[in-house]
């Protein structure tokens, strides 16, 4: 009875898994197509791949979408962690209404932050004589960012014992200091996931870039939807590939490393148990 | 010192002013102006003729809400009662779709959804007649379901794997059925988990213009489609653009006070 009840959740994960894996499957094997087509198969090539690395449109978009990924990020993270010290520090009365409206980036649609930045960097543009580009593609993204690392920070904050800041000034430390050598080590777990969030959220964004970039910046997303309206080049799945690939790597390699850590820690525990004993 | 600290916020607090506050602000000066400047309701006015556009964004989101929490429940349930180093291959799982670009995903789909596609070629070996699927609202929901089936997963499982397990033990011991256990135990608990997952998934349900645009033909006309035809597209007229995005994010915000309001009743109901 138990064991068919497991078959069944097995399968039913197994059939949700396909349904998200299916076209990552299938634009992964067109990546390797002879031809254009992108249903049927004639043949093995790695034409793809190597006309990509001559594509300097393509490479350039994916430039601006890392560049704008790791900059939005960093500053978030920086901006986000003070924040979040600084709501954290705040009465309640206070930080309640700040959270609200740090929220709100979160709650709403893509289209209406992109669409009310589109909105703004215009109408500033026309007064301080700027236009879009890089720079309000890159001040959209940290303002998106900046409200996923806070939200990680400040759980982390709440579980800090309040005593250890206090110890650190007790014994001669200001308070900064006592923010770098206390706070920000207890706080770090959050930071960094903070910062993957921010980097994971600004590198897939493609409504928010499309209303703030304007013309003459393209992010990898912006440029392959110009190509949907038309046909997208293989060239395209290639470089896909390669960055699934990429990720994938990462995530095996910190997870067995994960998985290592865990099995050591458990043979010490038994160690230590043995010796107790 | 704790009174220094605060301080820290406060470039932020400035940086959300001018780039949350004044966005909305804009949006809501933008909906009630004319072409050139004056204030009028024209913008409002002039919607009725999309109501159709209105109704069916909300419909599909609806929708495909519903068949992202049908799907997407068992799914979390299972993961919670996984191994801890399962649960966390699993979860990974999920996640590293979302790494590959997912407007390239949802471009996959039509590989697979079109008239002479992957799937009708599969059918048409199978001796199955093949399926219209393309360019209907159909399509439409599966690009939708598919995009953001891990918003509903992700939230409905970090709340059931905290859930006490004693409790629902506890139900079973005083005789609760399995379906008495969840109605009355499991379910009610992960109500919170329920709610943010259906935010996350309706949200940007109600407001994509990508996946209507390459999954639906351009037949079907959303919500998002409309808004960005009048800031990018050939329909230039951010004005009534604003006054578009204004009403759609206020039927949001009412739609999710109901949701919440809901959400706290049901709370109560299991303290008590």
């Amino acid at each position: 009875m138990i064991g068919k009840r497991k078959l069944s959740h097995r399968l039913y994960t197994y059939l949700i898994l396909l349904f998200l894996y299916a076209p990552i499957f299938v634009l992964i094997v067109f990546s390797f197509n002879s031809t254009k087509s992108r249903t049927v198969w004639s043949g093995f090539t790695l034409d793809w791949y190597r006309q990509l690395l001559q594509d300097k449109e393509i490479l350039r978009s994916l430039y601006n979408t890392l560049a704008v990924s790791f900059l939005s990020a960093a500053v978030a993270t920086v901006v986000g962690t003070f924040t979040a010290v600084g709501f954290f520090s705040m009465k309640k009365r206070i930080r309640a209404p700040l959270l609200y409206v740090n929220n709100i980036p979160l709650i709403n649609a893509d289209i209406i932050t992109g669409v009310g930045m589109c909105l703004l960097f215009v109408s500033l543009g026309s007064f301080l004589k700027f236009k879009l580009g890089f720079g309000t593609l890159l001040i959209a993204h940290i303002t998106f960012n900046i409200p996923y690392v806070i939200l990680s920070v400040l759980p982390k904050l709440y579980q800090l014992d309040e005593n250890l800041v206090d110890a650190a000034k007790d014994l001669g430390c200001t308070w900064f200091r006592a923010f770098r050598k206390v706070i920000i080590p207890e706080i770090l777990p959050g930071i960094i996931n903070g910062a993957m969030i921010a980097f994971t959220m600004s590198i897939d964004d493609f409504v928010i870039s499309y209303f703030t970039a304007g013309s003459r910046v393209m992010t990898l997303s912006m440029k392959i939807f110009s190509m949907t309206r038309k046909r997208v080049s293989p060239k395209i799945n290639a470089l896909s590939t390669l960055l699934f690939v990429a990720v994938l790597l990462m995530l095996i390699i910190v997870n067995l490393r994960e998985i290592k850590q865990d099995d050591k820690n458990k043979k010490q525990i038994k160690k230590m148990k043995e010796i107790i004993k | 010192m704790t009174n220094r600290r605060r301080f820290l916020a406060v470039p932020y607090i400035v940086w959300m002013a001018v780039f949350v506050i004044a966005p909305i602000v804009l949006i809501a000066v933008y909906a009630f102006a004319s072409r050139d400047g004056a204030f009028t309701l024209s913008n409002f006015s002039a919607m009725g003729t999309y109501l159709s556009v209105f109704s069916r964004s909300f419909l599909l989101a609806i929708i495909s809400t519903v068949v992202c929490l049908i799907l997407g429940y068992p799914l979390a349930v299972i993961f919670a009662h996984e191994t801890s180093r399962m649960q966390k291959i699993m979860i990974m799982l999920i996640m590293l779709p979302m790494w590959m670009n997912f407007l390239l995903r949802t471009y996959a789909w039509m590989s697979i959804l079109e008239s002479n596609g992957l799937l009708n070629r599969a059918l048409a070996f199978l001796h199955i007649p093949p399926l219209n699927i393309i360019n209907t609202p159909a399509a439409v929901i599966i690009g939708m379901v598919y995009n953001f089936l891990p918003f509903m997963v992700l939230p409905i499982y970090s709340v059931v794997v905290k859930i006490d397990r004693s409790l629902v033990e506890a139900a079973q011991d005083l005789g609760g059925s399995p379906a008495a256990v969840f109605r009355r135990v499991t379910f009610p608990l992960s109500l919170p988990g329920v709610l943010s997952g259906i935010t996350m998934v309706f949200v940007p349900a109600v407001s994509t213009f990508v996946i209507s645009q390459l999954l639906g033909g351009g037949k079907e006309m959303l919500l998002g489609d409309l808004i960005e035809m009048q800031f990018l597209g050939t329909a230039y007229n951010p004005q009534l653009g604003s006054a578009i995005s204004l009403v759609m994010m206020i039927v949001v915000m009412i739609f999710m006070y109901f949701m919440n309001k809901f959400g706290e009743g049901e709370d109560k109901a299991v303290l008590m």
